[in-house]
């Protein structure tokens, strides 16, 4: 008992005096994570929309295979972006390996499923009718998507929300694509992993701290903010 | 539903976005601008090394002495970081498994492979000593643990992961007589397949015996992660032998990687001033060092850690010595004063007009062998 509430003591202490470098790695953590999600927002909610509002061949497959994405094991995505960008891999030229780019990039891929498929759902559960109505108003295509996609609003902010806090919380893509390398690509999740291992368990708990916090209370603001909005 | 309310909402949300968007762009170009214009040099290493602090030390140095290189270090486990750099991801080697270490050379992928520094293995365990070790001869501690394994009085935890440290454990387990894919089925061996600190802690909780480099085993004792006790120490059949090896950049996969800067780390690592922060690198309060330097060891026949110095160096060049020769010919590659001399190579010597003298000679002479 009494290591753990030393530990604590110490995380706190931390914190407080604002080490530099648990902000530094917060910092990247947060960086990566905000960089990687609004990537991919700027190709999965064009793909939820089209999913939601279009009709097409393959609409469902695909649907499926986006839902069934979601749950894929960190290290396995991780494995494959490894061996891509790995520089005797297809896009080594880029020398993308062990760089926080390289993190941005797997964390983007990790969480598009989750957009497309969160986003697709809060599209889909706008009433059927008000289509319709805006339709028989004579609302052009791009007008009609304006006023749905209005409606779904904070599906959508949950959907990226979702998304944001699954590429925060991850440790696999940040492990085998980043490396873990001190001051360059070590994240909030390696950090933990690593001291852990090491034994600087003070660091570890602050580093938890930080991750949970910002996890929970970006969660509680958008409730707040959705729940004041209805 | 109020629409104005809503649209009110969107536009703060969207100004939280473009704030995070904002704040995240300052970052990224504080941090892209912060080292400016920096060669990266990526040193695939153990986790032993790593854990114990040892490298931090080392970078902070080495780039205070090049403030144009920036150095990262990838902490795997020996196998994994010799596969790691044979992908050409790593542009050099920093570990300590001779019999792995050879392969790479010959399979031509690395070159200028340099000892340097070294300590020993230890078997730590709970200090009651269910198996009663202490004292003996590795091999006969080795027999003893499995003896009293299989009665059911004693654990023994393995890395199990490929690393340096395994691989010296397999090869005491055969010295033993013992065939480790059979141990390997009985329940008293169980493998932790992760780091030296991990390994370690799960003997603690276990309250098992383990292979441990000493280094990582004082560190993580005088932390108080763990309050097993060394049973059996320093013999020649423990050594623990660190080296540095340079990606050979003439390797397909390896076009791409950081020769030059290589050599500069190797070069720095056998200088004086690398040899002296491997000799001052304490993991006790005792101020114990952690690691012996190799070119010290060779150039004052003084071991830090205690050792009749004539008789370790028999042993290092008995264990990790390759057909007679720390690097044989065939796997030197532009490395002119690296071996020229077994006393430290002066830092200064990198790239000077000098050196590129040497270098034409050496060709020369080289050419004219040929």
């Amino acid at each position: 008992m009494h290591p753990i509430i030393e530990g604590i003591i110490q995380a706190i202490n931390l914190i407080l005096t604002g080490d530099r470098e648990v902000f530094s790695i917060a910092a990247l953590s947060l960086y990566v994570s905000v960089v990687g999600t609004l990537l991919a927002c700027t190709w999965s909610i064009p793909a939820a929309i089209a999913l939601a509002l279009r009709n097409f061949h393959g609409k469902r497959i695909l649907k499926g295979l986006f839902n069934a994405f979601i749950g894929i094991p960190t290290v396995a995505l991780g494995l494959y972006l490894y061996l891509l960008l790995s520089r005797a891999g297809p896009l080594g030229y880029f020398q993308l390996l062990y760089t926080p780019n390289a993190i941005i990039i797997g964390q983007s891929a990790l969480v598009t499923p989750i957009i497309v498929s969160f986003a697709t759902g809060a599209l889909e559960s706008v009433d059927p009718d008000l289509r319709t109505l805006a339709r028989t108003l004579g609302a052009s295509d791009r007008q009609t998507y304006n006023v749905v996609i209005k409606e779904a609003f904070w599906g959508l902010v949950l959907a990226i929300l979702a998304a944001f806090n699954r590429a925060f919380a991850e440790l696999g893509v940040a492990m085998m694509l980043g490396g873990n390398i001190r001051g360059l690509t070590r994240v909030l999740t390696t950090a933990i992993s690593l001291e852990t291992a090491r034994g600087d368990i003070a660091l570890s708990i602050a580093l938890s701290f930080i991750l949970l916090g910002m996890v929970m209370s970006l969660s509680i603001a958008i409730n707040l903010a959705r729940k004041t909005s209805q | 539903m109020n629409r104005s309310a809503i649209t009110k909402l969107q536009a703060s949300l969207l100004i939280i976005v473009i704030v995070c968007g904002i704040a995240a762009g300052v970052y990224a170009y504080y941090s892209m601008s912060a080292p400016p214009a920096r060669t990266r040099l990526i040193v695939s290493t153990t986790t032993s090394l790593y854990e114990t602090g040892f490298l931090d030390a080392l970078k902070t140095k080495f780039e205070l002495k090049y403030p144009n290189m920036n150095v990262s270090f990838i902490s795997q486990g020996t196998g994994l970081a010799i596969q790691t750099a044979m992908r050409g991801d790593a542009d050099m080697l920093l570990v300590h498994a001779p019999s792995q270490e050879l392969p790479f050379l010959k399979g031509g992928y690395g070159v200028n492979r340099k000892i340097v520094a070294y300590n020993f293995f230890v078997i730590v365990g709970p200090s009651e000593d269910p198996a009663g070790i202490k004292g003996k001869s590795p091999s006969d501690a080795f027999k003893a643990i499995r003896s009293a394994g299989l009665n059911g009085t004693a654990i023994w935890v393995s890395r199990g992961d490929n690393s340096g440290t395994y691989t010296k454990e397999v090869s005491l387990w055969r010295a033993a007589g013992l065939d480790i894919k059979q141990l390997r089925t009985e329940s008293w061996y169980l493998e932790a397949g992760s780091g030296m600190t991990a390994t370690l802690k799960l003997a603690n909780e276990k309250r098992g015996y383990t292979l441990s480099d000493s280094a990582s085993y004082i560190l993580n004792f005088n932390n108080h992660n763990i309050d097993l006790v060394e049973v059996v120490g320093a013999s020649k059949s423990m050594l623990n032998v660190y080296s540095a090896i340079a990606d050979d950049p003439r390797n397909a996969n390896m076009t791409k990687t950081n020769f030059e800067g290589s050599m500069q780390f190797i070069r720095y690592l056998v200088s004086d001033e690398g040899q002296q922060l491997f000799a001052d690198y304490a993991v006790s309060q005792d101020g114990k060092p952690a690691f012996g330097p190799y070119l010290k060891l060779l150039q004052t026949k003084n071991d830090p850690l205690g050792n009749d110095p004539t008789q370790l160096i028999q042993w290092i060049s008995d264990y990790a010595f390759f057909e007679g020769s720390e690097c044989p010919q065939q796997f030197r590659y532009q490395a002119e004063g690296l071996y020229s001399t077994q006393a430290p190579v002066p830092v200064l010597l990198v790239s000077t007009a000098a050196g590129v003298e040497q270098r034409k000679a050496i060709a020369c002479i080289q050419s004219s062998r040929a």
